[in-house]
C-alpha cells in the first residue's frame, strides 16, 4: 500500500450515487459533481448510478490508478449500509481504506427533504465538508483479536435448540441458556404442525434429549443472563441460575416425590397446560421435559413458605436429590459470539374485551387448545368444555390483537394456518361444525395453500369478516346458553348471529413483554413494534448491529417452525463464520494519549465505560488499551490538556469538516 | 371542588328530572355545580350535520364563556361539566378538531372574537359519571347511602356516545364505572353484554319501526338478566327506552314494563333525599311498584 506523505497535497476523488432515483429523484447529482470538481484539491468529480456495483467501485479503483489519488469522498447512503464496501474498494487499488470518507446523502437528505433545491444545496455542503476532513485523513491499521470459540445461546425454544445442534455438531462448544424450567418452548405444547400435521412431540423431543446428551452442549434451564460485557469475539456473560430446589445431578425424574408431596391432591395452576389443569408444589411442567428433573414452587411449596412442612417428599427421594437450602447461583462465562432465539409471547385477549375473554368461560386462547387437543395435555386430547360437555359448534376468530391499529398493526403471519390445523384438530376430535372468522386468509408456504383447499373440502365454514363482538345476548330459544358471535358477513353483505359452544380466539404473536431490557443488556435494537431488529431486513436476517451477536426465531418477527429452524441455521452458519475466521479485524476508530501532554490527573480512568484506561505508575501517565476502547470519545471529550487522540476524530478533522460545512453559510 | 355545569336542552325540558335529581345529588354530596351564565344550544346532531363549522362555533362559544370564567387565572383547567351525552360528545369533539385543525380553529376563534371570547383548550370537558367516580370517589357516596338498596338488581346502560369515540374515563367495549356506582349503593349490577349498544338515538323520531326495536332489544334483555330497573346517564336514551313502551307494545308486540330511571334518580332515593326533589313524578313508568315487589329486598321508598 502506497501512503502519501502527510503533507503532500491530497488529491481527492468525489463520487456521488444515483442510487437509482432514491438520492437522484430528489437531490440534482448532477450539479453536485460539477460544484464539487471546483473545489481545491479535487481531481475527479464523477456521478453514476450505482456507486455501490461492481462497474462503481472499479470506477474509483481506476481513477485511484490514473489520476494517483489519495484520498476518496462517496456520497451516497448510510455509512452502516456501504463504508466497508467502498474502505475495501479503496484498499484493493492500493490506498489505505482509512483515507476515504462517506457523505450520506440518502437518509440524511434525499429521503427526509422534498424540495430538490434545497436538498442539492444540503447535499453540496456535506460534500464540500467532507472534502475538507477527508485532507487530515491518516493511514490507520485494523487490529486483529482472537475470537473465543464458544458460542452463547438464549433461549431454548426450537430455534435456541436448533442453532445448538448445528454449531454443537461443528465442534463448537455451546451454552444453551433457558429461563423455564424445560427446553422445548412454544413448539413442546403443541399437538400437531402445520400443513403436514405430523405430531409436534415426536419431531421435537428427539432434538430436546440430544440437547441435553450432546458433549459440546452445555444445558443451564431455569436461568437468565443477567449481565453482559466485552465485545465480537470475546464476551463476558452472567447467568443467573435460580434455585430449583433439587440437585440436578442427583435427580433422575422417577417422580416418586411428587406422589409423595404433602398436597394429596394437585392444586395450582399448572403453568405448561396455561392454566387448565392442576399441579403441586414439586413437579415437572409435563412428561418430556428436558431436563427430567423436578423443581419446587417456592410460591406454593409450605416448606419454602414457612419452613414447617413435615418434608414427605424428602422421605419419598430416595436419592437425596431434593435441597431446600439451594439459592441463586451466580455463573461466569466467556464466548465469542451470541445468539438470541428468545422468541415470542401471544397476545393477551384480554386486550380486546368485545371477545369476552376472561369474561366467558368457553371462550379460549389458541394456546389453550393446543393444550386440550394434545394427548398428553389436560384431557387427554379430549376437547372438552370447561363444565365438561363436548361441543358442538365452535368458533375459531382469527387476527386476535393482529391487523389491528387498536393493539398490534401486524400480521402475525402463522395464525391462520394453525386456525385451520386446530379447525381440522377439533373436528377431528369431537365431530363439531366449525366457524372460522377471517379478514384476509394469509397461506403463503409450501403446502399451506394446499391444506386451506382441503379444509374448505372438510366442510369447515369460512366467514369473512371481522367479529364485531361475542356475548351471551340470546334471542331465541336456540341461542339460549351459547355465546353469540356477531359478525358481518361481509361476501353476503348481512350481519349475522352465530351461536357457538366454544370459541377459539386465534391470538397474535407479540415480542417478550422484557424484549426491551432484554436488548439494552445485549446492546442491540428493537425495530417500532419491539421485535429485535436485524442487521438488513433482506441481505442480513439474522445479524444485528452489534457484532457477533445474531438472532433467530419469532424474537425477530412472527415466523412459523420452518421459517424459524431456517433462520436458526442460518444464525450457526454466522456464528460459524465468524469463529472459523479465528479473529476479528478492530476498528482503528480508538483513543490514544499523548504521553507528552498528559498530566496524570486520573479524570478519564473513571468515566471511560468500557475500563479501557488504566494508569501507569512509573511513568505517571493514563493508558488506553486500544483493544478495550470502543472509541465512544467521552475521555477525549472530557481530558482538561487535551491530551487524548481518537482515530479518525481528531480535532483538525472534526474542525475542518466545520468549516466545510459553513464556508458557504454567507448565502443563508 | 366546585365545577361549572352546561345543562343544554334536554336538562331544561324532557330531561327535566335528570337536572333536578343530579343537582340534588350533587348538592347533598356537598359539590356545588354552577350553572354556566348565558350558555347555548351545544351544536349537536342536527346541527352538526348542516353545517359543521356553525355547529363548532356555537360549541365553542359556551367552551369560550367557561374559560372566561376559569381560565388564565392560575388555578388550572376550568372544569365543565355536560351530564348529557350529545352536549358532551359535542363539546369533547369541538375540543378535539379545534385542537387538530388550525384552520377550523382560526375561523371559528374570528367568530368568537366578535363576541369577546376565545377558545382555547383550556377547559376540560367532564361527564357526572367521570366525577362521580374518580373526583368524588365511590367511598363518599356510599358514605351517604341511607336507603338499602340490597336486593335491587339494576341494569347500568350507558349508550353510545359518553364512551365513544372518546373513551376518557372508561372502556369504550365494556364500561363499569355506572355499575361502580350502583354497586356502592348497595344494589346489585347486573351482568349484560348490551351496555353500549344503540337505543336507537332518534330514529324513533324517523323510522320508528327500527328505532323502537332497538330500544325493545335493551329492555328485553335487562328483563331477560332480570333487572329491576334500567339505569342510564343520557336523556335521550331515557326518553326512548322509558316514554315508548307502550308504543312497542302496539307495534311490536311483546308489551314490556321496566322502570327506566337516571343514575342520579337512583343515587337520590338511595340517599333518602325527596322523591319531588329528584323528579321522580315525573315517570311514565313509575319506579315504586316494581321496587316493592322485590324479592329479598324492601321498598327502597314509600
Amino acid at each position: 500500500m502506497f501512503d502519501p506523505t502527510p503533507n503532500g497535497a491530497p488529491r481527492v476523488g468525489f463520487y456521488i450515487c444515483h442510487c437509482g432515483t432514491n438520492i437522484a429523484g430528489t437531490v440534482d447529482v448532477e450539479s453536485v459533481a460539477e460544484y464539487v470538481s471546483t473545489l481545491p484539491g479535487v481531481v475527479v468529480s464523477r456521478h453514476y448510478k450505482y456507486m455501490c456495483s461492481d462497474p462503481g467501485q472499479e470506477l474509483i479503483q481506476q481513477d485511484i490508478r490514473d489520476h494517483q489519488l489519495n484520498r476518496i469522498v462517496v456520497a451516497s447512503c448510510s455509512p452502516l449500509l456501504h463504508e466497508h464496501t467502498f474502505r475495501h474498494a479503496t484498499a484493493q487499488a492500493g490506498l489505505n481504506p482509512y483515507y476515504f470518507q462517506m457523505v450520506n446523502i440518502r437518509e440524511n437528505v434525499s429521503w427526509v427533504n422534498t424540495d430538490p433545491a434545497a436538498a442539492t444545496l444540503k447535499a453540496k455542503d456535506l460534500a464540500r465538508a467532507a472534502i475538507r476532513r477527508v485532507a487530515h485523513h491518516r493511514s490507520l491499521e485494523r487490529k486483529r483479536v482472537p475470537i473465543n470459540p464458544n458460542v452463547l445461546i438464549v433461549g431454548g425454544g426450537i430455534a435456541g435448540i436448533h442453532a445448538a445442534l448445528t454449531l454443537a455438531n461443528a465442534g463448537k462448544h455451546v451454552t444453551l441458556v433457558e429461563r423455564e424450567p424445560t427446553i422445548g418452548g412454544h413448539m413442546a405444547m403443541f399437538d400437531k404442525t402445520f400443513p403436514t400435521l405430523d405430531c409436534a412431540a415426536c419431531i421435537l423431543t428427539p432434538k430436546m434429549s440430544a440437547v441435553k446428551t450432546h458433549p459440546n452442549i452445555t444445558l443451564w434451564t431455569y436461568s437468565e443472563v443477567s449481565q453482559v460485557d466485552g465485545y465480537v469475539g470475546n464476551y463476558q456473560v452472567r447467568v443467573t441460575r435460580k434455585p430449583r430446589y433439587i440437585k440436578e445431578e442427583l435427580c433422575v425424574g422417577c417422580l416418586e416425590c411428587i406422589t409423595g408431596c404433602l398436597y394429596k391432591d394437585a392444586r395450582f395452576p399448572d403453568e405448561f397446560n396455561q392454566g387448565l389443569s392442576k399441579r403441586k408444589p414439586i413437579y415437572i411442567p409435563f412428561p418430556q421435559a428436558t431436563p427430567q428433573v423436578v423443581l419446587v414452587d417456592p410460591d406454593t411449596c409450605i416448606q419454602l413458605k414457612s419452613g414447617k412442612c413435615k418434608k414427605s417428599c424428602v422421605e419419598a427421594c430416595d436419592r437425596d436429590a431434593i435441597d431446600f437450602t439451594q439459592t441463586e447461583e451466580i455463573k461466569e462465562l466467556e464466548v465469542g459470539t451470541i445468539i438470541l432465539a428468545t422468541g415470542f409471547q401471544v397476545f393477551d385477549a384480554g386486550r380486546s374485551p368485545f371477545y369476552g375473554y376472561g369474561v366467558y368461560p368457553n371462550v379460549y386462547t389458541a394456546l389453550e387448545i393446543e393444550r386440550l387437543v394434545n394427548a398428553s395435555g389436560p384431557t387427554g386430547g379430549e376437547v372438552l368444555l370447561r363444565d365438561g360437555r363436548t361441543p358442538k359448534k365452535v368458533g375459531i376468530v382469527h387476527c386476535v390483537g393482529s391487523r389491528d391499529e387498536k393493539t398490534n398493526r401486524w400480521c402475525s403471519r402463522v395464525c391462520c394456518m394453525y386456525s385451520l390445523k386446530l379447525a381440522h384438530l377439533v373436528k377431528e376430535h369431537t365431530g363439531a361444525e366449525i366457524y372460522n372468522f377471517y379478514i384476509d386468509m394469509r397461506t403463503p408456504g409450501k403446502s399451506y395453500e394446499e391444506f386451506y383447499d382441503k379444509l374448505l373440502k372438510e366442510g369447515v365454514h369460512f366467514i369473512r369478516g371481522r367479529v364485531a363482538e361475542v356475548t351471551d345476548w340470546a334471542r331465541s330459544p336456540e341461542e339460549e346458553g351459547k355465546l353469540i358471535v356477531r359478525v358481518e358477513d361481509t361476501l353476503i353483505g348481512v350481519v349475522r348471529r352465530i351461536p357457538v359452544d366454544m370459541l377459539v380466539l386465534s391470538v397474535g404473536l407479540e415480542p417478550r413483554a422484557d424484549a426491551q431490557q432484554m436488548r439494552r443488556m445485549f446492546n442491540i435494537s428493537c425495530s417500532t413494534e419491539g421485535f429485535f431488529l436485524e442487521r438488513h431486513p433482506k441481505l442480513a436476517p439474522v445479524n444485528t448491529f452489534t457484532d457477533g451477536i445474531y438472532i433467530a426465531g419469532a424474537c425477530q418477527g412472527p415466523r412459523d417452525i420452518p421459517d424459524t429452524v431456517a433462520q436458526a441455521g442460518a444464525a450457526a452458519a454466522e456464528a460459524l463464520t465468524l469463529i472459523d475466521t479465528g479473529y476479528v479485524e478492530m476498528e482503528p476508530n480508538t483513543a490514544f494519549i499523548q504521553e507528552a501532554e498528559c498530566s496524570g490527573c486520573k479524570s478519564c480512568i473513571p468515566l471511560c465505560p468500557y475500563k479501557a484506561i488504566s494508569f501507569v505508575e512509573d511513568k505517571k501517565k493514563a493508558y488506553i488499551n486500544e483493544a478495550l476502547c470502543k472509541g465512544c470519545g467521552t475521555c477525549v471529550a472530557a481530558c482538561p490538556s487535551g491530551s487524548i487522540v481518537q482515530n479518525l476524530f481528531e480535532d483538525e478533522q472534526i474542525f475542518s469538516e466545520i468549516d466545510g460545512l459553513l464556508a458557504d453559510v454567507a448565502r443563508v | 371542588m366546585s365545577y361549572c355545569y352546561f345543562p343544554g336542552c334536554s336538562l331544561k325540558s324532557t330531561g327535566r328530572a335528570y337536572e333536578e335529581s343530579l343537582l340534588a345529588v350533587f348538592r347533598a354530596l356537598e359539590v356545588p355545580l354552577q350553572e354556566l351564565d348565558d350558555w347555548n344550544c351545544c351544536g349537536a346532531t342536527s346541527y352538526m350535520s348542516v353545517d359543521e363549522v356553525q355547529a363548532f362555533t356555537l360549541a365553542a362559544r359556551n367552551l369560550g364563556l367557561a374559560e372566561k370564567l376559569g381560565g388564565g387565572n392560575g388555578h388550572g383547567p376550568m372544569d365543565l361539566v355536560a351530564p348529557c351525552s350529545a352536549c358532551y360528545l359535542v363539546l369533547s369533539k369541538t375540543q378535539r378538531y379545534l385542537v387538530e385543525h388550525a384552520d377550523l380553529a382560526r375561523q371559528v376563534n374570528s367568530g368568537l372574537q366578535a363576541v369577546g371570547l376565545t377558545c382555547e383548550n383550556r377547559v376540560r370537558v367532564r361527564h357526572p359519571l367521570d366525577i362521580l367516580v374518580n373526583d368524588i370517589g365511590l367511598e363518599r357516596i356510599a358514605k351517604l347511602v341511607k336507603e338499602r338498596l340490597k336486593g335491587l338488581k339494576v341494569a347500568s346502560y350507558y349508550g353510545c356516545q359518553v364512551v365513544r369515540p372518546f373513551a376518557t374515563f372508561d372502556s369504550p367495549w365494556a364500561p363499569t364505572t355506572m355499575d361502580r356506582v350502583v354497586e356502592a349503593l348497595g344494589a346489585k349490577a347486573v351482568k349484560w353484554p348490551l351496555k353500549t349498544r344503540c337505543c336507537g338515538g332518534t330514529l324513533i323520531g324517523t323510522v320508528p319501526e327500527v328505532g323502537l326495536r332497538l330500544s325493545q332489544i335493551l329492555l328485553q334483555e335487562a328483563q331477560r338478566r332480570e333487572a329491576d330497573v334500567v339505569v342510564t346517564v343520557c336523556p335521550l336514551c331515557q326518553y326512548n327506552l322509558e316514554c315508548n313502551q307502550d308504543e312497542m307494545g302496539r307495534r311490536l308486540g311483546e308489551p314490556i314494563r321496566l322502570p327506566v330511571l337516571y343514575l342520579t334518580q337512583l343515587m337520590g332515593l338511595a340517599f333518602g333525599l325527596p322523591e319531588r326533589d329528584l323528579g321522580m313524578q315525573r315517570l311514565f313508568v313509575p319506579f315504586r311498584r316494581t321496587a316493592a315487589a322485590q324479592e329479598g329486598g324492601r321498598a327502597v321508598h314509600v
